[in-house]
C-alpha cells in the first residue's frame, strides 16, 4: 500500500499544490465519491453549517499549514458570517466556545497543534468536562474541540503531541479519533449535534488519504469500531493515523501468510471494548498501535480492559506499539526511533506468533 | 544619528545573521534542512542592538523566531546550524532543532516553540538573580502576537508588581502568522499595555539599532538601579514570510517594497557612515558562513544512542 503522507508535510507550500477539489479520483460508484480526508473534514463541516444555524467555528488551522488550508477559504466564503478568527489566546477564544456552548450554539473551535491545547487546559478540563456533572445535570456544553495532534516530521517537543490519553483520564469529554474521509466526515456530525464537550483529534498525516465517502448525509454513532480489514491469527487495534500503519502492517503480514484483524475504535470515549474483546475471543492476541506515549496511554488502557475482560482468550502477551517515553526529539533519525511503525507492528505481531 | 561605541562589530553581526538566515533559507529550499524554520530577515536591528546592551551574564530568552537573538549573543554559527540541520554536534544535540535553540554559556538560555511560553520565564529569572544577587537580568524577546496571551498579561503584572530586574523586549512586526495586527488587538501600540500595569516603556524604531541600543542601555540602567522592569516595543518587519514555504499572499507587494528600503543594515551602514567598511564586513560574515555550512552538513545525525538520554536530569556529582 503506498502512503500519500508525504505530501501532508508540514510546511508545504499551499500555492504549489493543485486545486484540492479535483485532486481525487473519479467517483467510485453510483452514490459514493472518492474524497481525500480533507475533503471528508470539509464536508462534514460544510454539512454541520448548512444544518443547523446555532453551528460556529473558531479558528481558521483545521488543516495545519497543508495544501487543504484553501479548503477553509471555500467554507469562509459560503458561511461568510458563521466563521471566526480568534488571536493568539487559546484560554480565551476556548473558554468563549464554552460559555457560547452552555448560552445555545454549537461551536465547532479549532486549537490547531494539538500541542496547544495545554494553553486552554483548565478550561477543558476543569469547565468543559465538569459543568454538566457539578450542575446535576443542569447545564450542557454542546461544542467539538478540534486539534490536528501527532508527530507530522520536525515539530519536535513542542509541536508534536498527542493528548489524546490525558483528555481519556478526564471524565466528562468524548473523544473522537477518525482514521477516514467517511469516518472523518460522519463522527463530525455527530459530534456536533452531540451535547457534550466532544475533542475531536485530526493527524495532518492522515489529510491526503483517499476513501469513498457517501453522497447522502451520514451520521456515524460514537461508541461503535469498525473492523476495518478481517482476519484470524492476530487482533491489531489502531486509532487515529495509526489504523494506516495498522492497515500496512497487515498487508505485510499477509505476504508472510499471517491473517491479521484491524479494528479501529474510532472513538475512545464512548469505547466499544464489546468488538474488541470479541475480535481477540476469535484470533487470542492483541497488538495495539497508537501515538500517544506509552505510558498510562490509549494503548495502555486498551491492554488494561482486555486482559481484565478477556483474560482467557489471550494465546500470547498483549503488546503496546506506542510513541516510546520521551520528549518528541528533533533529529529525524531520532524522531523515526520514537514513532510507532507498521514495521514495528510487523516486529511484534511475529513475536507472538513466534 | 546616534553614535555607538562598537559599529563596526554590531555591523559585522548584523551581516552574520542575515548571511546565516539566507543561508537557512537556502538549504531549505535544496530540501537539505527540515522544519518549521522562521527567520530574523528584516529584524536584524533589534536583536544586535538588543545584544550590544547587555552584559554576558544577562539571560535572554526567546521564541519560534530566535536564529537572530541566539548568533546576536554570540552562539557559534556552526553550533547552531548543526542544530537546525538535527546534528549530534549542534547545541542540543539535535533533539531541539530550529525552534528549541539554547546557547546558554553566550546568555541564550533557552527557545520556546510556544508563543509567550518565554515570557514567564525571564520573570523566573530574573528573580533567581535578585535571590542569588549574580546582577544578571532577566531578558525576554516575543513578537506582537505574543501580547494578545494571558501569559504576556500575567507576567506583566508580576514583573511590576515585584519590581523584577527584567527587560522586556516586543518585536512588533505587525503580523502573527498572516494576519495583520489589526486583526488580533484593538491595542495597535503594544507599549501601552506596559503603562497599564505601571512599567516604564518606550517604543524605538527597531530599524535602527542603535536607536534599540539606546533604549536597551535606559533599560539596562534601569533594572541595573533597582528601578525593576521595562518594556522596548521595536516596530520592525521580517522580509521573510512567516515560516519558510510560506506563500505570502497576505501582503501587498509594496508592503515588503517599502520595508526593503528601511534594510535595518543599509540604515545602519548610511546612518554610522560605515559605506567603506561594510562590503568587507559582509565578505567576512559570507565566509564565516560558508564555512559553518560545511561543517554542519559534513556533521553527524543526532544519534539514536542518545534518544533515551536526558529525559531527566542525573544528579549532578
Ligand atoms: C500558544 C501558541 N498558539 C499558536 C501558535 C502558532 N503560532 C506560531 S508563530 C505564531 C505567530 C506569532 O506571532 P508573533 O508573536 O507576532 O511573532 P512573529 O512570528 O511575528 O515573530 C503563531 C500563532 C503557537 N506557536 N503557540
Ligand atoms: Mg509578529
Amino acid at each position: 500500500m503506498s502512503s500519500p503522507e508525504t505530501s501532508a508535510a508540514l510546511g508545504a507550500d499551499p500555492s504549489d499544490a493543485s486545486d484540492p477539489s479535483v485532486m481525487s479520483d473519479p467517483p467510485a460508484r453510483a452514490g459514493w465519491s472518492r474524497l481525500s480526508y480533507a475533503e471528508g473534514m470539509a464536508l462534514g463541516l460544510r454539512e454541520a453549517l448548512a444544518s443547523d444555524p446555532t453551528v460556529r467555528l473558531m479558528g481558521q488551522y483545521f488543516f495545519g499549514l497543508t495544501p487543504w488550508r484553501r479548503l477553509t477559504v471555500d467554507i469562509r466564503e459560503r458561511f461568510p458570517d458563521r466563521v471566526w478568527d480568534p488571536p493568539i489566546a487559546e484560554i480565551g477564544y476556548v473558554g468563549t466556545g464554552i460559555g457560547a456552548a452552555i448560552s445555545g450554539l454549537r461551536p465547532i473551535v479549532d486549537v490547531a497543534t494539538a500541542s496547544f491545547i495545554f494553553q486552554p487546559f483548565s478550561q477543558v478540563v476543569n469547565e468543559a468536562a465538569n459543568i454538566h456533572y457539578m450542575t446535576g445535570g443542569q447545564t450542557r456544553v454542546p461544542m467539538v474541540i478540534h486539534v490536528n495532534h501527532g508527530i507530522r516530521g520536525g515539530g519536535a517537543a513542542q509541536h508534536s503531541h498527542s493528548p489524546q490519553a490525558m483528555l481519556w483520564n478526564t471524565p466528562g469529554i468524548k473523544i473522537m479519533t477518525p482514521s477516514s474521509a467517511r469516518d472523518v466526515r460522519g463522527l463530525l456530525r455527530t459530534a456536533v449535534e452531540d451535547d457534550n464537550p466532544v475533542f475531536w483529534a485530526d493527524h495532518a498525516k492522515l489529510f491526503d488519504y483517499v476513501d469513498d465517502v457517501p453522497d447522502a448525509e451520514e451520521r456515524i454513532p460514537f461508541g461503535v469500531a469498525e473492523i476495518k480489514r478481517a482476519g484470524t491469527d492476530v487482533t491489531i487495534v489502531g486509532t487515529s493515523l495509526m489504523v494506516r500503519r495498522a492497515l500496512e502492517a497487515a498487508e505485510i503480514l499477509a505476504a508472510d501468510g499471517i491473517s491479521a484483524e484491524v479494528v479501529d475504535p474510532r472513538t475512545l470515549v464512548p469505547f466499544d471494548t464489546e468488538t474488541i474483546l470479541e475480535s481477540v475471543g476469535r484470533t487470542g492476541r492483541l497488538v495495539i498501535v497508537d501515538e500517544c506515549h506509552q505510558s498510562c496511554g490509549v494503548g495502555a488502557e486498551i491492554a488494561a480492559r482486555v486482559a481484565e475482560h478477556a483474560f482467557d482468550a489471550l494465546r500470547a502477551p498483549i503488546r503496546r506499539i506506542a510513541t516510546a517515553d520521551v520528549p518528541i526529539p528533533f533529529g529525524r533519525p531520532m524522531e523515526e526511533l520514537v514513532e510507532p511503525s507498521a514495521a514495528k507492528v510487523v516486529t511484534a505481531v511475529r513475536s507472538l506468533l513466534g | 544619528m546616534t553614535s555607538v561605541p562598537d559599529p563596526l562589530g554590531m555591523l559585522e553581526r548584523m551581516w552574520l545573521i542575515r548571511a546565516f538566515e539566507e543561508r537557512v533559507s537556502e538549504l531549505y529550499a535544496r530540501n537539505q534542512i527540515a522544519g518549521l524554520l522562521h527567520l530574523g530577515i528584516g529584524q536584524e536591528g533589534v536583536a544586535v542592538g538588543l545584544a550590544w546592551g547587555l552584559e554576558p551574564r544577562d539571560r535572554l530568552f526567546g521564541g519560534h523566531r530566535a536564529h537572530a537573538h541566539a548568533l546576536a549573543r554570540g552562539a557559534d554559527p556552526a553550533r547552531l546550524l548543526m542544530e537546525i540541520a538535527g546534528r549530534a554536534t549542534g547545541y542540543c544535540g539535535g533533539k531541539g532543532g530550529t525552534m528549541h535553540i539554547a546557547a546558554p554559556e553566550t546568555g541564550f538560555v533557552t527557545a520556546t516553540g510556544v508563543v509567550a511560553g518565554n515570557i514567564p520565564l525571564a520573570l523566573g529569572s530574573a528573580y533567581a538573580s535578585t535571590v542569588s544577587g549574580d546582577g544578571a537580568l532577566g531578558v525576554v524577546a516575543f513578537g506582537d502576537g505574543a501580547g494578545q496571551t494571558g501569559s504576556f498579561h500575567e507576567s506583566l503584572n508580576i514583573a511590576a508588581l515585584w519590581g523584577l530586574p527584567l527587560l522586556f523586549v516586543c518585536e512588533n512586526n505587525g503580523y502573527a502568522e498572516f494576519s495583520p495586527l489589526s486583526a488580533h488587538t484593538k491595542v495597535e501600540r503594544l507599549a501601552r499595555h506596559a503603562e497599564t500595569y505601571g512599567i516604564p516603556a518606550v517604543t524605538v524604531d527597531g530599524n535602527d539599532a542603535a536607536a534599540v541600543l539606546a533604549a536597551v542601555r535606559d533599560g539596562v540602567d534601569r533594572a541595573r538601579a533597582g528601578g525593576g522592569p521595562t518594556f522596548i516595543e521595536a516596530l520592525t518587519y521580517r522580509l521573510r514570510g512567516h515560516y519558510e514555504g510560506d506563500p505570502g499572499k497576505y501582503r501587498e507587494l509594496s508592503e515588503l517594497a517599502d520595508w526593503k528600503q528601511k534594510d535595518p543594515i543599509a540604515r545602519f551602514v548610511a546612518d554610522q557612515g560605515l559605506e567603506a567598511e561594510s562590503p568587507a564586513a559582509e565578505a567576512r560574515a559570507r565566509a564565516i558562513v560558508d564555512a559553518a555550512t560545511d561543517a554542519a552538513l559534513a556533521a553527524p545525525h543526532a544519534s539514536v544512542d542518545q534518544l533515551r538520554t536526558q529525559v531527566t536530569a542525573e544528579a549532578v556529582a
